[in-house]
Protein backbone atom coordinates (compact mmCIF):
# COMPACT_ATOMS: atom_id res chain seq x y z
CA UNK A 1 0.00 0.00 0.00
CA UNK A 2 2.79 2.36 0.98
CA UNK A 3 4.57 1.46 -2.26
CA UNK A 4 1.50 2.54 -4.24
CA UNK A 5 1.45 5.99 -2.60
CA UNK A 6 5.20 6.32 -3.02
CA UNK A 7 4.84 5.58 -6.72
CA UNK A 8 1.90 7.96 -7.01
CA UNK A 9 3.84 10.75 -5.30
CA UNK A 10 6.90 10.03 -7.39
CA UNK A 11 4.84 10.23 -10.59
CA UNK A 12 3.11 13.42 -9.47
CA UNK A 13 6.46 15.08 -8.67
CA UNK A 14 7.91 13.95 -12.01
CA UNK A 15 5.03 15.36 -14.04
CA UNK A 16 4.89 18.63 -12.06
CA UNK A 17 8.63 18.99 -12.55
CA UNK A 18 8.29 18.27 -16.27
CA UNK A 19 5.43 20.73 -16.69
CA UNK A 20 7.43 23.44 -14.92
CA UNK A 21 10.48 22.72 -17.05
CA UNK A 22 8.47 22.89 -20.26
CA UNK A 23 6.75 26.09 -19.14
CA UNK A 24 10.10 27.78 -18.46
CA UNK A 25 11.41 26.45 -21.78
CA UNK A 26 8.46 28.03 -23.63
CA UNK A 27 8.96 31.34 -21.85
CA UNK A 28 12.71 31.46 -22.56
CA UNK A 29 12.17 30.53 -26.21
CA UNK A 30 9.47 33.17 -26.73
CA UNK A 31 11.53 35.86 -25.00
CA UNK A 32 14.56 34.95 -27.13
CA UNK A 33 12.53 35.67 -30.30
CA UNK A 34 12.35 39.35 -29.30
CA UNK A 35 15.99 39.63 -28.22
CA UNK A 36 18.58 40.89 -30.73
CA UNK A 37 20.43 39.98 -32.89
CA UNK A 38 17.65 39.31 -35.40
CA UNK A 39 18.73 37.04 -38.21
CA UNK A 40 16.44 36.20 -41.09
CA UNK A 41 18.32 33.34 -42.76
CA UNK A 42 17.87 30.75 -39.94
CA UNK A 43 14.12 31.51 -39.90
CA UNK A 44 13.85 31.10 -43.68
CA UNK A 45 15.76 27.81 -43.45
CA UNK A 46 13.34 26.55 -40.80
CA UNK A 47 10.30 27.71 -42.81
CA UNK A 48 11.68 25.60 -45.64
CA UNK A 49 12.18 22.59 -43.32
CA UNK A 50 8.87 22.86 -41.45
CA UNK A 51 6.69 24.50 -44.10
CA UNK A 52 7.91 24.00 -47.65
CA UNK A 53 8.90 20.36 -47.16
CA UNK A 54 5.44 19.61 -45.72
CA UNK A 55 3.57 20.99 -48.70
CA UNK A 56 3.15 17.70 -50.58
CA UNK A 57 1.78 15.81 -47.60
CA UNK A 58 -0.60 18.74 -46.97
CA UNK A 59 -1.81 18.81 -50.59
CA UNK A 60 -2.28 15.05 -50.59
CA UNK A 61 -4.19 14.84 -47.29
CA UNK A 62 -6.13 18.03 -48.08
CA UNK A 63 -7.30 16.65 -51.42
CA UNK A 64 -8.48 13.33 -49.98
CA UNK A 65 -10.10 14.96 -46.93
CA UNK A 66 -12.07 17.27 -49.26
CA UNK A 67 -12.97 14.34 -51.51
CA UNK A 68 -14.26 12.19 -48.66
CA UNK A 69 -16.19 15.16 -47.27
CA UNK A 70 -17.75 15.71 -50.70
CA UNK A 71 -18.74 12.06 -50.84
CA UNK A 72 -20.15 11.80 -47.31
CA UNK A 73 -21.93 15.15 -47.30
CA UNK A 74 -23.45 14.62 -50.76
CA UNK A 75 -25.12 11.42 -49.57
CA UNK A 76 -26.20 12.90 -46.23
CA UNK A 77 -27.51 16.16 -47.70
CA UNK A 78 -29.33 14.40 -50.55
CA UNK A 79 -31.46 12.62 -47.92
CA UNK A 80 -32.79 16.02 -46.87
CA UNK A 81 -32.89 17.46 -50.39
CA UNK A 82 -30.19 19.95 -49.45
CA UNK A 83 -27.42 19.08 -51.92
CA UNK A 84 -27.22 22.80 -52.73
CA UNK A 85 -25.57 23.33 -49.34
CA UNK A 86 -22.70 20.98 -50.27
CA UNK A 87 -20.25 23.83 -51.00
CA UNK A 88 -20.99 25.59 -47.70
CA UNK A 89 -20.77 22.37 -45.68
CA UNK A 90 -17.46 21.27 -47.22
CA UNK A 91 -15.81 24.68 -46.97
CA UNK A 92 -17.02 25.43 -43.42
CA UNK A 93 -15.91 22.01 -42.15
CA UNK A 94 -12.49 22.53 -43.69
CA UNK A 95 -11.92 26.18 -42.81
CA UNK A 96 -13.15 26.04 -39.23
CA UNK A 97 -12.10 22.58 -38.15
CA UNK A 98 -10.45 20.03 -40.37
CA UNK A 99 -7.96 22.31 -42.11
CA UNK A 100 -6.18 23.59 -38.99
CA UNK A 101 -6.38 20.30 -37.07
CA UNK A 102 -5.32 17.91 -39.83
CA UNK A 103 -2.59 20.26 -41.08
CA UNK A 104 -1.19 20.49 -37.54
CA UNK A 105 -1.32 16.70 -37.11
CA UNK A 106 0.40 16.16 -40.47
CA UNK A 107 3.12 18.72 -39.70
CA UNK A 108 3.61 17.15 -36.26
CA UNK A 109 4.15 13.77 -37.87
CA UNK A 110 6.43 15.02 -40.61
CA UNK A 111 8.33 18.02 -39.25
CA UNK A 112 7.69 17.80 -35.47
CA UNK A 113 9.30 14.37 -35.23
CA UNK A 114 12.29 15.63 -37.26
CA UNK A 115 12.67 18.71 -35.02
CA UNK A 116 12.58 16.59 -31.87
CA UNK A 117 15.13 14.11 -33.21
CA UNK A 118 17.43 16.92 -34.40
CA UNK A 119 17.40 18.76 -31.06
CA UNK A 120 17.67 15.46 -29.15
CA UNK A 121 20.76 14.40 -31.11
CA UNK A 122 22.26 17.85 -30.54
CA UNK A 123 21.69 17.35 -26.83
CA UNK A 124 23.15 13.84 -26.50
CA UNK A 125 26.17 14.64 -28.69
CA UNK A 126 26.97 17.65 -26.44
CA UNK A 127 26.29 20.17 -29.24
CA UNK A 128 23.88 22.04 -26.96
CA UNK A 129 26.54 22.11 -24.20
CA UNK A 130 29.06 23.32 -26.79
CA UNK A 131 26.74 26.22 -27.69
CA UNK A 132 26.36 27.19 -24.03
CA UNK A 133 30.12 27.03 -23.54
CA UNK A 134 30.57 29.37 -26.52
CA UNK A 135 28.23 31.79 -24.71
CA UNK A 136 25.59 31.25 -27.40
CA UNK A 137 22.07 30.93 -26.02
CA UNK A 138 20.56 27.67 -27.37
CA UNK A 139 17.06 29.17 -27.06
CA UNK A 140 18.02 32.03 -29.33
CA UNK A 141 20.14 30.01 -31.73
CA UNK A 142 18.14 26.77 -32.05
CA UNK A 143 14.62 27.37 -30.73
CA UNK A 144 13.69 30.91 -31.80
CA UNK A 145 13.93 30.22 -35.59
CA UNK A 146 11.95 26.99 -35.18
CA UNK A 147 9.23 28.70 -33.12
CA UNK A 148 8.91 31.52 -35.65
CA UNK A 149 8.88 29.09 -38.56
CA UNK A 150 6.19 26.96 -36.89
CA UNK A 151 4.00 29.99 -36.22
CA UNK A 152 4.43 31.33 -39.78
CA UNK A 153 4.19 28.01 -41.64
CA UNK A 154 1.09 26.50 -40.06
CA UNK A 155 -1.45 29.16 -41.16
CA UNK A 156 0.00 29.06 -44.69
CA UNK A 157 -0.12 25.26 -44.85
CA UNK A 158 -3.67 25.34 -43.45
CA UNK A 159 -4.68 27.76 -46.21
CA UNK A 160 -3.27 25.36 -48.81
CA UNK A 161 -5.06 22.45 -47.12
CA UNK A 162 -8.38 24.35 -47.17
CA UNK A 163 -8.12 25.37 -50.84
CA UNK A 164 -7.09 21.90 -52.01
CA UNK A 165 -9.79 20.32 -49.81
CA UNK A 166 -12.51 22.57 -51.24
CA UNK A 167 -11.35 21.66 -54.73
CA UNK A 168 -11.35 17.94 -53.76
CA UNK A 169 -14.94 18.28 -52.51
CA UNK A 170 -15.84 20.02 -55.80
CA UNK A 171 -14.32 17.21 -57.88
CA UNK A 172 -16.26 14.48 -56.08
CA UNK A 173 -19.48 16.39 -55.31
CA UNK A 174 -19.88 18.26 -58.59
CA UNK A 175 -17.86 16.43 -61.24
CA UNK A 176 -18.36 12.85 -60.01
CA UNK A 177 -21.75 12.86 -58.26
CA UNK A 178 -23.41 15.64 -60.27
CA UNK A 179 -24.21 18.35 -57.70
CA UNK A 180 -24.87 21.78 -59.20
CA UNK A 181 -21.61 23.65 -59.84
CA UNK A 182 -22.96 27.16 -59.36
CA UNK A 183 -24.74 26.35 -56.09
CA UNK A 184 -21.53 24.68 -54.78
CA UNK A 185 -19.58 27.93 -55.12
CA UNK A 186 -22.47 30.33 -54.48
CA UNK A 187 -23.27 28.57 -51.18
CA UNK A 188 -19.65 28.82 -50.19
CA UNK A 189 -19.46 32.57 -50.96
CA UNK A 190 -22.71 33.17 -49.08
CA UNK A 191 -22.08 31.16 -45.92
CA UNK A 192 -18.33 31.47 -45.26
CA UNK A 193 -17.73 34.63 -43.24
CA UNK A 194 -14.62 36.36 -42.00
CA UNK A 195 -15.17 34.92 -38.49
CA UNK A 196 -14.82 31.40 -39.90
CA UNK A 197 -11.52 32.22 -41.59
CA UNK A 198 -10.39 34.07 -38.45
CA UNK A 199 -11.15 30.99 -36.33
CA UNK A 200 -9.08 28.83 -38.68
CA UNK A 201 -6.14 31.27 -38.59
CA UNK A 202 -6.16 31.56 -34.79
CA UNK A 203 -6.28 27.79 -34.44
CA UNK A 204 -3.45 27.22 -36.87
CA UNK A 205 -1.29 29.87 -35.16
CA UNK A 206 -1.85 28.20 -31.77
CA UNK A 207 -1.23 24.71 -33.17
CA UNK A 208 1.99 25.90 -34.85
CA UNK A 209 3.23 27.22 -31.51
CA UNK A 210 2.10 24.11 -29.62
CA UNK A 211 3.69 21.56 -31.89
CA UNK A 212 7.00 23.44 -32.13
CA UNK A 213 7.07 23.91 -28.37
CA UNK A 214 6.40 20.29 -27.47
CA UNK A 215 8.70 18.82 -30.12
CA UNK A 216 11.67 21.10 -29.38
CA UNK A 217 11.27 20.79 -25.59
CA UNK A 218 11.08 16.99 -25.72
CA UNK A 219 14.30 16.93 -27.74
CA UNK A 220 16.00 19.53 -25.55
CA UNK A 221 15.26 17.57 -22.36
CA UNK A 222 15.92 14.13 -23.87
CA UNK A 223 18.57 13.48 -21.20
CA UNK A 224 16.08 14.13 -18.40
CA UNK A 225 13.34 11.79 -19.50
CA UNK A 226 12.26 8.97 -17.28
CA UNK A 227 14.00 5.65 -17.79
CA UNK A 228 17.14 7.32 -19.15
CA UNK A 229 17.40 9.36 -22.30
CA UNK A 230 20.66 8.12 -23.66
CA UNK A 231 21.73 7.27 -27.17
CA UNK A 232 19.59 6.44 -30.14
CA UNK A 233 16.96 4.74 -27.98
CA UNK A 234 16.53 7.85 -25.85
CA UNK A 235 16.07 10.05 -28.92
CA UNK A 236 13.65 7.56 -30.47
CA UNK A 237 11.47 7.39 -27.34
CA UNK A 238 11.56 11.19 -26.94
CA UNK A 239 10.45 11.57 -30.57
CA UNK A 240 7.58 9.13 -30.09
CA UNK A 241 6.52 10.91 -26.89
CA UNK A 242 6.73 14.29 -28.60
CA UNK A 243 4.52 13.26 -31.53
CA UNK A 244 1.93 11.60 -29.28
CA UNK A 245 1.86 14.48 -26.78
CA UNK A 246 1.73 17.14 -29.51
CA UNK A 247 -1.10 15.33 -31.35
CA UNK A 248 -3.17 14.85 -28.20
CA UNK A 249 -2.55 18.44 -27.06
CA UNK A 250 -3.63 19.76 -30.47
CA UNK A 251 -6.94 17.86 -30.25
CA UNK A 252 -7.56 18.97 -26.65
CA UNK A 253 -6.73 22.60 -27.45
CA UNK A 254 -8.93 22.41 -30.53
CA UNK A 255 -11.94 21.78 -28.31
CA UNK A 256 -11.11 24.65 -25.95
CA UNK A 257 -10.27 27.06 -28.76
CA UNK A 258 -13.51 26.20 -30.56
CA UNK A 259 -15.53 26.76 -27.40
CA UNK A 260 -13.87 30.14 -26.86
CA UNK A 261 -14.06 31.31 -30.48
CA UNK A 262 -17.62 30.20 -31.24
CA UNK B 1 51.35 27.29 -6.15
CA UNK B 2 52.95 30.69 -6.55
CA UNK B 3 50.97 31.81 -9.58
CA UNK B 4 47.56 33.45 -9.43
CA UNK B 5 44.62 31.08 -8.98
CA UNK B 6 42.08 31.85 -11.68
CA UNK B 7 39.55 29.11 -10.86
CA UNK B 8 38.90 27.57 -7.50
CA UNK B 9 36.57 24.77 -6.43
CA UNK B 10 35.82 24.86 -2.71
CA UNK B 11 34.11 21.91 -1.00
CA UNK B 12 32.03 20.99 -4.03
CA UNK B 13 29.48 18.23 -3.45
CA UNK B 14 27.32 16.73 -6.17
CA UNK B 15 25.07 13.71 -6.14
CA UNK B 16 22.66 12.09 -8.58
CA UNK B 17 19.82 10.48 -6.67
CA UNK B 18 21.40 8.32 -4.00
CA UNK B 19 24.79 8.26 -5.73
CA UNK B 20 27.19 10.87 -4.37
CA UNK B 21 29.87 11.56 -6.99
CA UNK B 22 31.73 14.62 -5.72
CA UNK B 23 32.29 14.59 -1.96
CA UNK B 24 33.97 17.89 -1.19
CA UNK B 25 36.22 18.67 -4.13
CA UNK B 26 38.84 21.37 -3.52
CA UNK B 27 40.86 22.31 -6.57
CA UNK B 28 42.79 25.46 -7.49
CA UNK B 29 43.55 26.12 -11.18
CA UNK B 30 46.64 28.29 -11.70
CA UNK B 31 46.58 30.99 -14.35
CA UNK B 32 48.69 30.32 -17.44
CA UNK B 33 49.46 26.76 -16.36
CA UNK B 34 48.28 23.31 -17.36
CA UNK B 35 46.36 21.41 -14.72
CA UNK B 36 45.62 17.77 -15.48
CA UNK B 37 42.83 15.94 -13.66
CA UNK B 38 43.34 12.19 -13.62
CA UNK B 39 41.45 9.34 -12.02
CA UNK B 40 39.51 6.19 -12.76
CA UNK B 41 36.43 6.04 -14.96
CA UNK B 42 33.20 7.25 -13.35
CA UNK B 43 35.00 9.23 -10.64
CA UNK B 44 33.47 12.51 -11.84
CA UNK B 45 36.40 14.15 -13.64
CA UNK B 46 34.27 15.55 -16.48
CA UNK B 47 31.74 16.63 -13.86
CA UNK B 48 34.34 19.00 -12.42
CA UNK B 49 34.68 20.67 -15.84
CA UNK B 50 30.89 20.89 -16.18
CA UNK B 51 30.72 22.65 -12.80
CA UNK B 52 33.40 25.15 -13.82
CA UNK B 53 31.59 25.81 -17.11
CA UNK B 54 28.34 26.45 -15.25
CA UNK B 55 26.62 23.57 -17.07
CA UNK B 56 25.89 22.01 -13.67
CA UNK B 57 25.29 23.45 -10.25
CA UNK B 58 26.85 21.90 -7.16
CA UNK B 59 24.58 20.65 -4.36
CA UNK B 60 26.85 22.61 -2.04
CA UNK B 61 30.20 24.34 -2.24
CA UNK B 62 31.58 27.09 -4.44
CA UNK B 63 33.08 27.33 -7.90
CA UNK B 64 34.95 30.60 -8.26
CA UNK B 65 36.23 32.22 -11.44
CA UNK B 66 38.27 35.35 -10.81
CA UNK B 67 36.63 35.52 -7.33
CA UNK B 68 33.14 35.41 -8.85
CA UNK B 69 30.90 32.51 -7.83
CA UNK B 70 29.83 30.84 -11.07
CA UNK B 71 26.65 29.25 -9.69
CA UNK B 72 25.46 32.54 -8.20
CA UNK B 73 25.94 34.94 -11.13
CA UNK B 74 23.11 36.00 -13.45
CA UNK B 75 22.63 34.34 -16.85
CA UNK B 76 24.11 37.41 -18.53
CA UNK B 77 27.18 37.39 -16.29
CA UNK B 78 27.60 33.66 -16.88
CA UNK B 79 27.61 34.32 -20.63
CA UNK B 80 30.31 36.97 -20.09
CA UNK B 81 32.37 34.56 -17.99
CA UNK B 82 32.01 31.88 -20.66
CA UNK B 83 33.53 34.24 -23.21
CA UNK B 84 36.80 33.45 -21.37
CA UNK B 85 36.38 29.71 -21.92
CA UNK B 86 37.05 27.38 -24.80
CA UNK B 87 36.13 23.71 -24.61
CA UNK B 88 37.29 20.67 -26.50
CA UNK B 89 34.67 18.04 -25.77
CA UNK B 90 35.39 14.33 -25.62
CA UNK B 91 33.73 13.71 -29.01
CA UNK B 92 34.60 17.26 -30.22
CA UNK B 93 30.84 18.15 -30.29
CA UNK B 94 31.07 19.64 -33.76
CA UNK B 95 27.77 20.61 -35.37
CA UNK B 96 27.31 17.73 -37.76
CA UNK B 97 25.12 19.63 -40.23
CA UNK B 98 27.77 22.35 -40.66
CA UNK B 99 31.08 22.32 -42.51
CA UNK B 100 34.37 22.60 -40.65
CA UNK B 101 34.60 26.25 -41.72
CA UNK B 102 31.11 27.07 -40.40
CA UNK B 103 31.79 25.21 -37.16
CA UNK B 104 34.91 27.24 -36.47
CA UNK B 105 33.28 30.47 -37.67
CA UNK B 106 30.18 30.02 -35.49
CA UNK B 107 31.45 31.74 -32.31
CA UNK B 108 32.74 34.66 -34.39
CA UNK B 109 29.44 35.04 -36.25
CA UNK B 110 27.33 34.79 -33.09
CA UNK B 111 29.49 36.58 -30.55
CA UNK B 112 31.32 39.28 -32.50
CA UNK B 113 30.50 41.91 -35.09
CA UNK B 114 33.34 40.97 -37.44
CA UNK B 115 32.82 41.07 -41.19
CA UNK B 116 32.74 37.84 -43.22
CA UNK B 117 36.17 38.69 -44.63
CA UNK B 118 37.68 39.07 -41.14
CA UNK B 119 35.97 35.86 -40.03
CA UNK B 120 37.38 34.03 -43.04
CA UNK B 121 40.91 35.19 -42.22
CA UNK B 122 40.67 34.21 -38.55
CA UNK B 123 39.15 30.82 -39.33
CA UNK B 124 41.83 30.04 -41.92
CA UNK B 125 44.52 31.10 -39.47
CA UNK B 126 43.17 28.75 -36.79
CA UNK B 127 42.67 25.90 -39.26
CA UNK B 128 46.23 26.23 -40.50
CA UNK B 129 47.45 26.26 -36.88
CA UNK B 130 45.71 22.86 -36.57
CA UNK B 131 47.12 21.58 -39.89
CA UNK B 132 43.59 21.51 -41.30
CA UNK B 133 44.11 23.62 -44.42
CA UNK B 134 41.79 22.56 -47.23
CA UNK B 135 39.22 21.00 -44.87
CA UNK B 136 36.89 24.03 -44.95
CA UNK B 137 34.11 22.36 -46.89
CA UNK B 138 34.25 18.99 -45.21
CA UNK B 139 31.55 17.88 -42.80
CA UNK B 140 32.49 16.36 -39.40
CA UNK B 141 31.40 12.92 -40.61
CA UNK B 142 34.02 13.12 -43.37
CA UNK B 143 36.88 13.72 -40.90
CA UNK B 144 39.04 11.22 -39.02
CA UNK B 145 38.91 11.17 -35.21
CA UNK B 146 42.11 13.20 -34.91
CA UNK B 147 40.95 15.77 -37.47
CA UNK B 148 37.63 16.14 -35.65
CA UNK B 149 39.45 16.85 -32.39
CA UNK B 150 41.71 19.39 -34.12
CA UNK B 151 38.68 21.08 -35.70
CA UNK B 152 37.08 21.14 -32.23
CA UNK B 153 40.24 22.72 -30.84
CA UNK B 154 40.27 25.31 -33.64
CA UNK B 155 36.69 26.24 -32.68
CA UNK B 156 37.63 26.37 -28.98
CA UNK B 157 40.51 28.73 -29.75
CA UNK B 158 38.79 30.99 -32.25
CA UNK B 159 37.79 33.68 -29.73
CA UNK B 160 41.24 33.54 -28.08
CA UNK B 161 39.86 32.49 -24.68
CA UNK B 162 41.88 32.69 -21.48
CA UNK B 163 41.17 29.12 -20.44
CA UNK B 164 40.75 25.97 -22.52
CA UNK B 165 39.19 22.81 -21.14
CA UNK B 166 40.07 19.48 -22.69
CA UNK B 167 37.74 16.62 -21.85
CA UNK B 168 39.59 13.39 -22.64
CA UNK B 169 41.33 14.90 -25.70
CA UNK B 170 42.92 11.65 -26.88
CA UNK B 171 40.20 9.11 -26.08
CA UNK B 172 39.55 6.84 -29.05
CA UNK B 173 42.72 7.90 -30.88
CA UNK B 174 45.73 5.71 -31.63
CA UNK B 175 49.21 6.63 -30.36
CA UNK B 176 50.15 8.59 -33.49
CA UNK B 177 46.91 10.62 -33.48
CA UNK B 178 47.25 11.25 -29.72
CA UNK B 179 50.75 12.60 -30.28
CA UNK B 180 49.36 14.81 -33.04
CA UNK B 181 46.86 16.32 -30.56
CA UNK B 182 49.56 16.82 -27.93
CA UNK B 183 51.83 18.47 -30.49
CA UNK B 184 49.06 20.86 -31.54
CA UNK B 185 48.24 21.55 -27.89
CA UNK B 186 51.88 22.27 -27.07
CA UNK B 187 52.28 24.54 -30.11
CA UNK B 188 49.09 26.54 -29.51
CA UNK B 189 49.66 26.96 -25.78
CA UNK B 190 53.18 28.26 -26.38
CA UNK B 191 51.76 30.67 -28.96
CA UNK B 192 48.55 31.82 -27.21
CA UNK B 193 49.58 31.40 -23.53
CA UNK B 194 46.22 30.08 -22.37
CA UNK B 195 45.46 28.33 -19.09
CA UNK B 196 44.45 24.74 -19.69
CA UNK B 197 42.52 22.18 -17.72
CA UNK B 198 42.82 18.66 -19.06
CA UNK B 199 40.81 15.64 -18.01
CA UNK B 200 42.67 12.58 -19.18
CA UNK B 201 43.38 8.89 -18.74
CA UNK B 202 46.49 9.07 -20.84
CA UNK B 203 49.03 8.62 -18.04
CA UNK B 204 52.06 8.85 -18.13
CA UNK B 205 52.10 10.74 -21.47
CA UNK B 206 49.85 13.53 -20.24
CA UNK B 207 52.16 14.23 -17.28
CA UNK B 208 54.77 15.60 -19.69
CA UNK B 209 52.39 18.43 -20.55
CA UNK B 210 51.20 19.09 -17.00
CA UNK B 211 52.29 21.79 -14.60
CA UNK B 212 49.99 20.37 -11.95
CA UNK B 213 48.32 16.99 -11.58
CA UNK B 214 45.20 16.34 -9.50
CA UNK B 215 43.99 12.82 -8.77
CA UNK B 216 40.25 12.48 -8.27
CA UNK B 217 39.49 9.45 -6.15
CA UNK B 218 36.43 8.66 -4.06
CA UNK B 219 34.88 12.01 -4.95
CA UNK B 220 37.81 13.96 -3.47
CA UNK B 221 40.88 15.54 -5.11
CA UNK B 222 43.99 13.93 -3.66
CA UNK B 223 46.26 17.00 -3.83
CA UNK B 224 47.17 19.18 -6.76
CA UNK B 225 50.85 18.45 -7.25
CA UNK B 226 53.58 19.01 -9.80
CA UNK B 227 54.23 15.90 -11.94
CA UNK B 228 57.42 15.17 -9.99
CA UNK B 229 55.67 15.51 -6.62
CA UNK B 230 52.79 13.42 -7.96
CA UNK B 231 55.05 10.56 -8.99
CA UNK B 232 56.91 10.58 -5.68
CA UNK B 233 53.91 11.27 -3.46
CA UNK B 234 53.51 9.43 -0.14
CA UNK B 235 49.73 9.60 -0.40
CA UNK B 236 48.80 5.88 -0.65
CA UNK B 237 46.03 6.59 -3.19
CA UNK B 238 48.32 8.64 -5.44
CA UNK B 239 51.06 6.03 -5.01
CA UNK B 240 48.68 3.24 -5.98
CA UNK B 241 47.46 5.21 -9.01
CA UNK B 242 51.02 5.93 -10.16
CA UNK B 243 51.96 2.26 -9.77
CA UNK B 244 48.84 1.06 -11.56
CA UNK B 245 49.21 3.42 -14.50
CA UNK B 246 52.99 3.73 -14.77
CA UNK B 247 54.25 0.50 -13.19
CA UNK B 248 56.59 0.32 -10.23
CA UNK B 249 59.22 2.36 -12.08
CA UNK B 250 59.26 5.06 -9.46
CA UNK B 251 59.36 2.81 -6.43
CA UNK B 252 63.04 2.47 -5.63
CA UNK B 253 62.59 -0.52 -3.33
CA UNK B 254 60.85 -2.50 -6.04
CA UNK B 255 63.32 -1.30 -8.64
CA UNK B 256 66.18 -2.67 -6.55
CA UNK B 257 64.41 -5.98 -6.26
CA UNK B 258 64.23 -6.47 -10.06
Amino acid sequence: MLGFFEKLGDNALYYINQAGRMGIFLLLSLVSIFRPPFKLSPVIKQIYVIGALSIFVIIFTGAFTGMVLGLQLYHTLSKFGAVGALGSAVSLSLIRELGPVLSALMVTGRAGSAICAEVGIMRISEQVDALECMAIDPHKYIMAPKFLAGIISLPLLTAVFDVVGIFGGYLVGVKLLGADESSYFAGMYKDVEFEDVYMGIIKSLCFGLLLTWICTAKGYYVHMQRGGGFGAEGVSSATTNAVVLASVTILVFDYFLTSVLL
Amino acid sequence: MNTKTIIQLIDVFKSFGSQQVLKGVNLPIAEGKTTVIVGGSGQGKSLIIKHILGLMKPDSGKVLFDSREINKVSKKELMEIRMNFGVLFQNAALFDSMTVFDNVALPLRERTKKSEEEIMNIVHEKLSMMDLEGSDDKYPAQLSGGMRKRAGLARALVLNPKIIFFDEPTTGLDAAKSNEIYRVFFKTQAQLKYTSVIVSHDVPKILKLADYVALLHGGVVQGCLTPEEFQLSDNPLVKEYVETTMGSLYSSEMEEGI
